[in-house]
């Protein structure tokens, strides 16, 4: 006698306390404070914070926390909250040229004004597991500088002055920028929405992707004009106010990738530019974006079409994770409808074949 | 927040309840659009300042907002209150030209202009087409037209108190563009209905 | 100050985190219940909207749930079915979520319900004048198989030009002497747009046509809304000497006795025994209910 299996909310429920016990671990362990999470995980909070759109170090813990440490489910969460918060406005364009740096390098010069500042870098560690940390010794106290009084001239600035760069990409004047939250994406994007995009965009599948570009597939010439981390002021003109409402400070990472170009039909020999700009941190993530934003002006530099790094359909539909995690794992929900229809028509094929006549034959039984 | 005591006229008036006087608003509204022909009643208390009627302000309460330029007719335009209103309610720019308008409100309709003068939408992109919001005074009297179409069984009868000047002739060029042309949302006192490209009218005898 | 900056107001005095009725906040309703009017008065017609995130992944019914959000009230009753089953874990996953979020009725009855949120099924039961059937959509565009580029799609949708899709359903003819598609098998909807009529076997197809019901898709991570008005015409691709036909089954459910269903082949045991039964499961247990029997219970 068959009876259709009934119960699935109560497997569902089950499922979920046994994931939350599982996420808890051995309660002889202490509970995991979101402090601890923003203070000694921050690099991961920052990745929450930059792909998950929404810049707060709390709500992005807590979703490190709730996910087990699963970075694209933390991520997940993090914009399905954001998703939801009325927009009040656009802040003013954050000017990076005032940020308070922590850390800024160019590759392109040896000095410059401002100095390198190596900053908290993981770069000319030798990456040697560390036992000191593993037994709770703590850190020596970081000699410090004096911040700087003035703002610290971006790289790309000197070479502007020379003309050897090419004029920041101009769009069209637009009275406020795309926002991809807010309006569809419309291939071919205008460069603000694909910038937003890769913003948001997963850092493995752009890391491969100007991975990519460096070995040929639309080799670009790149240098790492500046890379510079700090904090930036955010300011919001309100309608009632006369002068900008300061909202606070935020950081980011930006990255100037400077290209040697030799020219085309559209564009003369100069110096090129892709842009990388990412909250908090991430300085791999801010690098592999502006290399992908430099593959993609193909187009617009009049370059050859070569590589998938400059095709932007393909890139900039895929480099979303929350997309891609979902539609990859929806395959584990039922499909048994359509595969009922897929396999009648198989079997049809296959006696029609003849191939399928002792299958057939198995089933009519 | 609480708002200050409405000397000016246009800070109270909205939905008692946004969330909900929405939804519903949104439903009849709706059910109309896939319905053409059908009158949905709307009972929400708004208040809106002439000539705005309180259903043409639950209308645009419920579908306009910052993201939709919004087209106001002389009569509208000229009455300060309705752009205070409009912009406190519903957070919509206005704009002076008629093919950027996502949402046309139209409180005249004897005065409407052409329709052919709104966005109509591309082939490309049909959707971005001018909804135009038409205040009538009555859907239940008036100029007859029969309608047919995707939405209507075999036939279903509009009338119209006052309809646009030469309305069966704009509305049978609107709908030759197919897919591009506006959408038409009737605001009567206490009801909606709606007339969207698809639906193809004749003169109503009888 | 907006009403919507003004209920936020309000909220923010609260915990770290809240939600609104039916989970998406008013701008983002809004922005699809304008998407749906278009879709409604271009039948067929992809309207791009700007899909938000859910609270649950892409790929999981994010656009079906996005769509019924945007038109659910408190007065509604919500059936939700997947595979055709109310009792499969996605629909309970969903109805559980608006339940929460909304406080409204649901149901597995397909006549009590006001609105239904589907994956790859139209209920066997007859749709009447009012409902709402809400289908979740994966691939929102007919012709992506056949070109993967947006851009040329939509040239292709804007001229009307679907030489493409009827070369590949004729190559399945030349080959294998009918069409081999079986589901989300494509549509055309009043004369004009070749629509994709979501992953639901060709068996519903004719469900479509002239459906008392209004349809409307949600695809979330696509980013598309459209819509089929009630009594609109869809009609399912095919040629003069190859007509359009539906799956034909063999023999009735073992449960209930239907005999113009879709079954789903339930394997039995580990000789492969099988047994066919509706995948509706509400027809199937009503048409039990009022006593009809199938073969397994005779």
């Amino acid at each position: 006698m068959y009876v259709a299996v009934k119960g699935g909310e109560t497997a569902i429920d089950n499922a979920h306390r046994l994931l939350a016990d599982r996420r808890r671990g051995d309660r002889g362990v202490a509970d995991l404070g979101l402090d601890q999470i923003m203070q000694q995980l921050s690099l991961a909070v920052d990745r929450v914070m930059s792909e998950g759109a929404l810049y707060d170090r709390e709500l992005a813990a807590l979703a490190i926390k709730q996910a087990r440490g699963d970075m694209i489910e933390a991520i997940f969460l993090a914009r399905a909250y954001r998703t939801t918060l009325p927009r009040f406005g656009y802040t003013r364009p954050v000017d990076t040229a005032d940020m308070q740096v922590e850390r800024r390098i160019s590759a392109c010069f040896k000095d410059l004004p401002g100095g390198q500042l190596l900053g908290p870098t993981f770069d000319y560690t030798h990456r040697l597991l560390d036992p000191g940390l593993a037994a709770g010794q703590a850190p020596e106290t970081p000699a410090v500088r004096a911040p700087e009084q003035a703002g610290m001239m971006r790289v790309s600035d000197f070479l502007d002055q020379e003309g050897l760069l090419e004029p920041a990409p101009e769009e069209a004047a637009k009275p406020v920028p795309d926002d991809i939250a807010r309006t569809p994406m419309i291939y071919p994007l205008d460069r603000d929405a694909r910038l937003q995009a890769l913003a948001r965009g997963d850092e493995g599948f752009l890391l491969s992707m100007a991975y990519s570009t460096q070995r040929g597939y639309a080799r670009s010439h790149p240098f790492a004009g500046e890379i510079r981390i700090g904090e930036v002021a955010l300011e919001l003109d309100v309608p009632e106010l006369d002068f900008p409402a300061p909202l606070g400070r935020i950081q980011v990472t930006e990255c100037q990738m400077v290209n040697q170009f030799q020219g085309s039909a559209k564009a003369p020999p100069q110096f090129t530019r892709g842009y990388g700009l990412v909250f908090g941190q991430a300085e791999r993530k801010a690098m592999a974006m502006s290399l992908v934003d430099r593959s993609l002006r193909a187009t617009e530099l009049g370059e050859d079409l070569v590589a998938p790094a400059q095709d932007e359909e393909f890139v900039i539909a895929h480099a979303d994770n929350v997309q891609a995690t979902g539609f990859v794992e929806h395959l584990k929900l039922p499909h048994y409808v359509d595969f009922q229809s897929e396999l009648d028509l198989v079997r049809r094929l296959r006696a029609e074949t003849g191939a399928g006549d002792e299958a057939a034959q198995e089933d009519s039984e | 927040m609480q708002a200050e005591p409405d000397a000016n006229g246009y800070l109270e008036g909205g939905f008692a309840d946004p969330v909900m006087g929405g939804q519903t608003i949104f439903r009849a509204i709706m059910q109309a659009m896939a319905e053409p022909g059908t009158i949905r009643p709307i009972s929400q208390a708004l208040r809106a300042p002439a000539p705005m009627t309180r259903t043409m302000a639950a209308i645009a309460a419920t579908l306009c907002d910052a993201d939709t330029p919004v087209w106001l007719d002389d009569a509208l335009a000229a009455a300060p209150q309705v752009i205070k209103w409009l912009g406190f309610h519903t957070g919509a720019p206005m704009t002076p030209h008629t093919d950027q308008a996502a949402f046309a409100l139209v409180s005249d309709s004897t005065a409407m202009p052409q329709l052919a003068a709104f966005a109509q939408g591309s082939d490309s992109y049909p959707d971005r087409s001018s909804t135009v919001i038409l205040a009538v005074e009555s859907l239940a009297s008036g100029d007859a037209f029969d309608l047919s179409g995707p939405g209507i069984r075999t036939s279903a009868r509009l009338r119209l108190t006052p309809a646009p000047a030469d309305f069966i002739a704009q509305w049978t060029a609107n709908g030759a563009q197919f897919p591009c042309g506006v959408d038409l949302i009737l605001a009567a006192p206490d009801a909606v209905a709606c007339l969207p490209r698809t639906t193809r009218i004749r003169q109503g005898e009888g | 100050m907006s009403t919507d900056a003004r209920a936020f107001c309000r909220d923010e005095a609260q915990a770290i985190a809240t939600y609104n009725f039916a989970y998406l906040d008013e701008q983002s309703k809004r922005m699809i219940r304008r998407a749906i009017l278009k879709g409604i008065a271009v039948p067929g017609y992809q309207v791009p909207f700007a899909s938000r995130e859910m609270p649950m992944p892409y790929g999981w019914g994010t656009g079906g749930v996005q769509v019924t959000a945007s038109i659910i009230g408190p007065d509604d009753t919500l059936k939700v079915i997947d595979q055709g089953a109310d009792d499969t874990t996605n629909a309970i996953s969903i109805r559980k979520f608006f339940a929460r979020t909304t406080g409204v009725a649901t149901t597995t009855a397909t006549t009590d319900a006001s609105i239904i949120q589907t994956r790859h099924r139209i209920p066997e039961t007859p749709l009447t004048e009012g409902q709402v059937l809400v289908y979740q959509v994966p691939i929102p565009e007919p012709l992506r198989f056949l070109e993967p580029r947006e851009t040329e799609t939509r040239t292709m949708h804007a001229l009307a030009e679907y030489g493409v899709m009827h070369v590949k359903l004729y190559e399945d003819i030349a080959r294998h002497g009918h069409i081999a598609t079986t589901y989300a098998y494509p549509v055309k909807v009043e004369g004009r747009y070749v629509m994709d009529p979501s992953p639901t076997p060709k068996f519903d197809n004719p469900k479509m046509d002239q459906c008392p019901a209004l349809q409307l898709f949600g695809a979330g991570r696509e980013m598309r809304i459209y819509a089929i008005p009630p009594w609109t015409q869809v009609v399912s691709l095919d040629f003069e000497d190859h007509p359009f036909e539906v799956q034909a089954f063999d023999r009735p459910c073992a449960l209930c006795g239907a005999d113009d269903v879709f079954l789903d082949e339930v394997i039995m045991d580990d000789q492969g025994t099988r047994m066919f039964v509706c995948s509706d499961t509400d027809h199937c247990n009503s048409r039990q209910t009022a006593g009809h029997a199938g073969e397994q219970d005779t």
